[in-house]
């Protein structure tokens, strides 16, 4: 999502989003390095040594683009910043943290932003999972089918936005004509709802090709075997193709869950976060970019990175137990 | 337990393609039987149409004398057994086994009880509660086993159950499917494309090619009276040897000598347009070191003389490759098989014979060795439709038959 985001401010507030990514990545690059193992040939070493220089360049520009912002993000949240007021620059430890964990606004934000995540992905998951079906199963026009599909995920979000901020513009919308004189933008219940709906409408054939793969994965023996067996279609979707694709599941959520927590650019153009729609980026980027507060913001990005690395460590906690077929789940 | 017919099943795929043309088959109670041929044969799709997991395009389909044409595969009360094995990866070895029971809402106890007896059989008892990836490929074949037997269907359906085994582990699953199916007495349709297996396991084997069913009958009688040069070529192994015959001055002009015909041959081939050129077929038993042979039987045959290229001695007999000259056989049937067999591209200098001999045989490779055959054995094929011209009411008798 925040690699579509064009708007100026955008970029800053995805700071410190991508560097997450950027950080994940890393991981399986140190993991190579066990050590304490039985002494290496020197064939063995020398290719060890081949493979560290061939990573080292990837390694490097990682920790230049994403551990030094996220550390710099770091060292910002512990003082007070302000750059309407440099001056008073100085180390305070925690104090941003407790400032904004006691702010009504934050948890307001972090409310809505839980809202949407959890029912974004909800629908997206049901929805997709319908679409998957029946890009998988067409016979005829399989392209086709796949192409439309896709439209709405090539779609730059920020011109999506637009369209659905006009759409729902009274008088000239068409869709706020449909509901004689309403301003449903203006309310809060229903611009959240216009947020998501923006939001689904967006994302679910990406939902849908991720799911997809999953349902490649699922032999057809296996279904033609659950059918003499005397499955009905509901059942064997359920009892054989659900657990069988659950690996693909779990990473279609967490990607979306991921980036639908990082929701941005919908609301900025829907409703700039008036009615208190603001999701935790919004806020962000009030505080960091609007309103010059370092401290502040990068307080806000830090937690932001924290919640987001915690929906991390549960998903692949679950998927640790998601490969199927494995006695013990601590497969990893 | 209930009778299978197939009445005129026929098989088009949308494209235009007919994978299964007019087969009618009627599979008694508890009869074994093998459908066997070549990859693209149609058998798989036969068998699919049968446990309806394809619809059938035309004829009608009767399980236990009810017609089962629209019905979904769970209403036909038939288990399938997959070359895949097709195990639910997420169920343990005994829940993979209750799966079809469950969905049959029986009580727990008796789908543990029904579970525990089969597993019984199947010597699976201590692998219940493992997943399938823990288990070898021969213990996964048994479950897949195990859970069609334990709801005691109409049917066994088995799709090349073996295929994905190794040579030992497949012999040896072969005598527990065999033992299986007639301990429980539960009509059997399975599917292969290995001759042995049809041959050793059927009560009757099915060979068909092209969509059709090509001849149907138990094993001994396939391979004693092929009706044409297909099920000739397709059952035995080593397989039948074709030489082409030309038909001149009331002899057969071969690369083994002039073969006398008898007056039922002779009368076949006065037609105006019966065929001048025969693909002579005889089996690799039928072949005897002439020194072997008693007087009695030597009138029975004749004998010609062939330089030895490789003997095998197996022990019980030997293989013995001579090296006659002469055209190889052609033939659509001869062409299709030599595919089948991955040999299309490869065609050895000459025309090899494979001669079965016996043990005491003495023969060595590079000597010239005189060698009998057995004429009352011998099949003629016609190279145009591959029809067997020795066939008499349906027994083969020789080419000098009266």
């Amino acid at each position: 999502m925040s690699v579509n985001s064009t708007p100026a401010g955008a970029d800053v507030a995805a700071d410190g989003t991508d560097t997450r990514n950027g950080g994940h990545a890393a991981v399986p690059a140190q993991r190579n390095n066990r050590r304490g193992k039985p002494p290496l040939s020197e064939n063995k070493r020398a290719e060890r040594r081949l493979g560290w220089l061939l990573c080292a360049p990837a390694a490097f520009v990682m920790l230049a683009v994403t551990a030094y912002p996220i550390l710099y993000s770091v060292w910002l949240s512990l003082q007070r910043y302000d750059l309407r007021f440099p001056a008073e620059r100085e180390f305070i430890g925690l104090q941003n943290y407790a400032t904004v964990l006691s702010n009504e606004f934050w948890w307001t934000a972090f409310g809505v932003t839980m809202l949407i995540t959890v029912v974004t992905v909800a629908v997206e998951l049901v929805l997709g999972m319908g679409l998957a079906l029946i890009m998988h199963r067409t016979l005829v026009g399989r392209g086709i089918v796949r192409t439309s599909a896709l439209i709405p995920y090539g779609i730059v979000t920020v011109v999506a936005a637009f369209s659905w901020r006009y759409a729902w513009t009274p008088g000239t919308g068409y869709l706020a004509n449909l509901f004689a004189d309403s301003a449903p933008l203006t309310e809060r219940a229903s611009s959240l709802a216009i947020i998501m709906l923006a939001e689904i409408w967006k994302t679910t054939p990406f939902m849908a090709l991720l799911l997809m793969a999953g349902l490649a994965l699922v032999p057809e023996d296996l279904l033609k075997a659950a059918s003499t067996d005397g499955a009905t279609a509901w059942q064997r979707f359920t009892k054989v193709m659900l657990p069988v694709m659950k690996p693909a599941i779990l990473v279609a959520l967490l990607f979306r869950t991921l980036d639908a927590f990082r929701v941005f650019d919908n609301i900025y153009v829907l409703t700039s976060g008036a009615n208190e729609t603001s999701s935790v980026s919004m806020i962000a980027y009030n505080n960091l970019i609007r309103g010059l507060n370092l401290g502040i913001g990068s307080t806000m990005s830090v937690l932001i990175f924290i919640t987001v690395a915690i929906i991390a460590f549960v998903f692949v906690k679950l998927f640790g137990t998601a490969a199927p077929g494995s006695d013990d789940g601590e497969r990893r | 337990m209930a009778d299978i017919v197939l009445d005129k099943v026929s098989k088009k795929f949308p494209d235009g393609t007919t994978a299964v043309r007019d087969v009618d088959l009627e599979i008694a109670d508890g009869e074994f039987v093998i459908l066997v041929g070549p990859s693209g044969c149609g058998k798989s799709t036969t068998l699919n149409m049968i446990a309806g997991l394809e619809d059938i395009s035309s004829g009608e389909l009767r399980i236990g004398g009810q017609r089962v044409n629209d019905k979904a595969p769970r209403d036909r009360d038939i288990a399938m057994v997959f070359q895949s094995y097709a195990l639910y990866p997420n169920m343990t070895v005994r829940e993979n086994m209750a799966f079809p029971l469950r969905l049959a809402k029986l009580d727990k106890e008796t789908i543990n009880q029904k579970v525990d007896q089969a597993a019984k059989v199947l010597e699976l008892t201590p692998l219940l509660d493992r997943k399938p990836a823990n288990l070898s490929g021969g213990q996964r074949q048994r479950v897949a086993m195990g859970r069609a037997i334990v709801r005691q269907p109409k049917a066994f359906l088995m799709d090349e159950p073996l295929s994905n085994l190794d040579a030992k582990l497949r012999v040896q699953m072969r005598t527990v499917v065999s033992r299986l199916q007639k301990q429980l007495g539960t009509t059997t349709v399975y599917v292969t494309h290995d001759q042995t297996e049809a041959m050793t396991l059927g009560d009757r084997v099915v060979i068909m090619r092209g969509g059709a069913v090509q001849q149907v009958g138990p094993p001994q009688e396939l391979y004693d009276h092929p009706n044409n040069l297909f099920v000739a070529g397709f059952i035995g192994s080593p397989s039948m040897n074709f030489l082409t015959a030309k038909v001149e001055e009331g002899t057969l002009r071969t690369a083994l000598g002039d073969v006398p015909i008898g007056d039922r041959i002779r009368r076949e081939l006065e037609g105006a347009d019966a065929p001048r050129e025969l693909i002579l077929g005889i089996r690799p038993e039928h072949f005897e070191d002439a020194e072997l042979v008693d007087d009695d039987t030597r009138r029975r045959g004749m004998e010609f003389t062939a330089p030895v290229d490789i003997v095998e001695s197996m022990g019980s007999d030997k293989y013995v490759y001579l090296s006659v000259e002469g055209e190889r056989a052609t033939s659509a049937e001869l062409e299709e098989l030599a595919a089948d067999a991955g040999a299309a591209d490869f065609s050895g200098a000459g025309s090899n014979l494979v001669t079965r001999l016996s043990a005491e045989s003495t023969v060595t490779e590079g000597e010239d060795r005189r060698v009998w055959f057995n004429l009352e054995k011998i099949h003629l094929f016609d190279p145009s439709d591959g029809r067997n011209l020795t066939l008499h009411e349906g027994r083969a008798a020789g080419t000098f038959a009266d």
